[in-house]
C-alpha cells in the first residue's frame, strides 16, 4: 500500500527475489511512482520537466507484472481477514502486506498556504514564484531552506520564519545549523529566528505576538504527519508511524517501510522513523526480503541512514542518526569555509557525520565508523576534541 | 547488458559505490558517479541490480543490447 519510492522498491524486490504470485500496488496519487527530492530542487527551479521525475519507465513497470491501482486510497485493514479495503469499495486479499503510505505535510490554521509534498504542490508553487513576488516560508528545516534557496534564485523576495533560535539545531547541532543558516543571509533571504507563526491569513501570516507579515505566497514547511488514519481501527500499533520490530514487521506478515514506519533499529538501539529517500528504498527492500524469507532466516534491518540536501550552491550530506546527539566535532576542513566534515557523538559512540563541500571518500570512512559502532574516544582525534571544547 | 548512467540526475549519494564498487566510483570534486565498467560480467550483475534499486535518483539503468 503506497505507490511511491518505498512501495516500488518493495515490489521490485519481491519480483527480483523470485516471488511470481499476484502483486498489487495501490496508491492514492494518480501518477506512476515518481521522485520527490527534485520537487524542491530541479522541478521547482523549472530546470526539469515532470517526466524526469518518473522513477521507472512504463516498460520497466510492465516487467513487474503488477496489479497497479493508482488514484485509489486504502481505507481500512482487516487483519483477521487478511484484507485491505479500498476507497472504491473493493477489497484486496493478501498473504503478505507492506505498508508504505508515507507522510503528508503538517499545516497551519488558515487557508491558502502552499505545502510541498506532491507534484501538484510543486507545480502550483512554481507557477506563482515569479520575480519580485513576496514569499514567506514558514519553517527553516531542510525542506523550507531548499525551497527558500530556489525561490531566491527565481527572483522572489523571500522571508524565512523559524521558531527555533538556530534553524536545524535539534537535527545537526547549533554550530552547523548556524553555518547553514548564514547562507540565507548571504543571499539576501530575510531569515528571522525565534518567530512563531500562529496562522495563515489572507495577506500573509500572523505571528504569536500579533504582527502580520505580508506575502503574496506562503509556503508551510513545518514537518509531517504519517499517513496512518486508514489503519486506525486495524489493531496495529500506531504512534507517530506504524510501530514495527527490528524486522520491520508490525503484525504477522504485515510490514511497514519508508517514511511511515517507526521500527527498532538495532544498530542505534532505538526506535526511529526516518524520512530520507535512500532509506525509503532500503527499507522497502528489507521489508520485502523479510516477507519472503522463512521466519528464522529474516534479518534485522540495521541501516546507517543517509540524507542529502541542496542549499544554494552547497550540497550537504549526512550519515547516521544525529538527533539527540551529545557532542559535535569538526574533524576535517573548516566550518567557516563551508568545506568540512562534522561528526556526532551519542553516549560513547560515533553516531553521525555531516559533510559539505568535501570529496566523497572523506565522509564515507565515517559512515563505516558509524556502521561498526566505533567508540568516540578511538575514532575522533583528541586534540580536535579539545580544540572544539576549548 | 549495458549499464547506463544519467549523470545530471545523480545526487552523489554513493549508494552505487557501496553496492557495486567494481562497477561504480565517484568523482572527487563533486561526488557524481563514474561508470567503471559499461558491460559488467555476469558475476557483477547482482551488485549492479542492487545499485539500481538503491540509487535514490533512479539514475542507473540496464539496457538490453
Ligand atoms: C519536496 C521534498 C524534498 C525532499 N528532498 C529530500 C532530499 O533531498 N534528500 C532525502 O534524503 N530525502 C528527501 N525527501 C524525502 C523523500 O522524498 C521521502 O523520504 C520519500 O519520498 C519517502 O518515500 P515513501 O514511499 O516512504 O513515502 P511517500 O513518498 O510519502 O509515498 C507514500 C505514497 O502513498 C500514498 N498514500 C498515502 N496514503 C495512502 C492510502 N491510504 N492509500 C493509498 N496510498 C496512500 C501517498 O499519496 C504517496 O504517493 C524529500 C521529500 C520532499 C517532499
Ligand atoms: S547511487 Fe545514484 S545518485 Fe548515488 S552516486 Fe550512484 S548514481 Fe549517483
Amino acid at each position: 500500500m503506497g505507490a511511491s519510492a518505498t512501495g516500488l522498491a518493495a515490489a521490485e524486490t519481491l519480483r527480483r527475489e523470485g516471488y511470481d504470485g499476484t502483486l498489487t500496488l495501490v496508491g492514492d496519487e494518480p501518477h506512476a511512482p515518481y521522485d520527490r527530492p527534485p520537487l524542491s530542487k530541479q522541478l521547482l527551479a523549472a530546470e526539469w520537466d515532470t517526466d524526469r521525475l518518473t522513477l521507472r519507465t512504463p516498460a520497466d513497470l510492465d516487467v513487474l507484472d503488477l496489479d497497479l491501482r493508482l488514484g485509489t486510497a486504502a481505507t481500512g485493514l482487516d487483519l483477521p481477514a487478511h484484507e485491505v479495503r479500498l476507497a472504491d469499495g473493493s477489497t484486496v486479499p493478501y498473504d503478505g502486506l507492506v505498508i508504505a503510505t508515507g507522510v503528508r505535510p503538517r499545516r497551519l490554521p488558515g487557508e491558502g498556504a502552499h505545502v510541498l509534498r506532491t507534484l501538484e504542490d510543486a507545480l502550483t508553487l512554481r507557477d506563482r514564484l515569479t520575480p519580485g513576488r513576496r514569499l514567506v516560508v514558514v519553517g527553516a528545516g531542510f525542506l523550507g531552506a531548499e525551497a527558500a534557496a530556489v525561490a531566491w534564485r527565481l527572483g522572489a523576495q523571500v522571508t524565512l520564519l523559524e521558531p527555533a533560535p538556530v534553524p536545524l539545531a535539534h537535527a545537526v547541532g547549533a554550530e552547523v545549523g548556524a553555518m547553514l543558516s548564514r547562507a540565507h543571509l548571504d543571499h539576501g533571504v530575510d531569515l528571522r529566528t525565534g518567530v512563531t507563526v500562529t496562522e495563515v491569513t489572507e495577506d500573509g501570516v500572523r505571528l504569536a505576538d500579533g504582527e502580520v507579515i505580508e506575502a503574496h505566497e506562503v509556503l508551510v514547511a513545518i514537518g509531517s504527519v504519517p499517513n496512518t488514519e486508514w489503519l486506525a481501527d486495524s489493531g496495529l500499533g500506531v504512534g507517530d508511524g506504524v510501530v514495527c520490530d527490528e524486522h520491520c514487521e508490525a503484525a504477522r506478515n504485515v510490514y511497514a517501510a519508508g517514511d511511515v514506519a517507526r521500527w527498532y533499529n538495532p544498530l542505534f538501539g532505538t526506535a526511529m522513523r526516518i524520512e530520507h529517500r535512500t532509506h525509503a528504498a532500503e527499507q522497502g527492500m528489507a521489508a520485502a526480503r523479510n516477507l519472503l524469507a522463512a521466519r528464522e532466516a529474516r534479518k534485522p534491518f540495521a541501516p546507517v541512514p543517509y540524507f542529502w540536501s541542496d542549499q544554494y550552491d552547497m550540497k550537504v550530506q549526512a550519515y547516521g542518526y544525529l538527533r539527540g546527539h551529545d557532542e559535535v566535532a569538526v574533524v576535517d576542513g573548516d566550518l567557516a569555509e563551508r568545506r568540512f566534515v562534522a561528526v556526532y557523538r551519542t553516549g560513547d559512540r560515533v553516531t553521525g557525520a555531516l559533510a559539505a563541500g568535501m570529496p566523497p571518500k572523506a565522509i564515507r570512512q565515517w559512515r563505516q565508523a558509524i556502521a561498526v559502532g566505533a567508540a568516540w574516544s578511538e575514532a575522533v582525534p583528541t586534540e580536535l576534541e579539545e580544540a572544539h571544547h576549548g | 547488458m549495458r549499464v547506463e548512467l544519467d549523470e545530471p540526475k545523480c545526487v552523489a549519494s554513493g549508494q552505487c559505490v557501496m553496492a557495486s564498487p567494481e562497477v561504480f566510483d565517484q568523482r572527487d570534486e563533486d561526488g557524481v558517479a563514474i561508470l567503471l565498467v559499461e558491460h559488467p560480467a555476469d558475476d557483477l550483475m547482482d551488485g549492479v541490480r542492487e545499485a539500481i534499486a538503491v540509487c535514490p535518483a533512479a539514475a542507473i539503468r540496464l539496457v538490453e543490447q
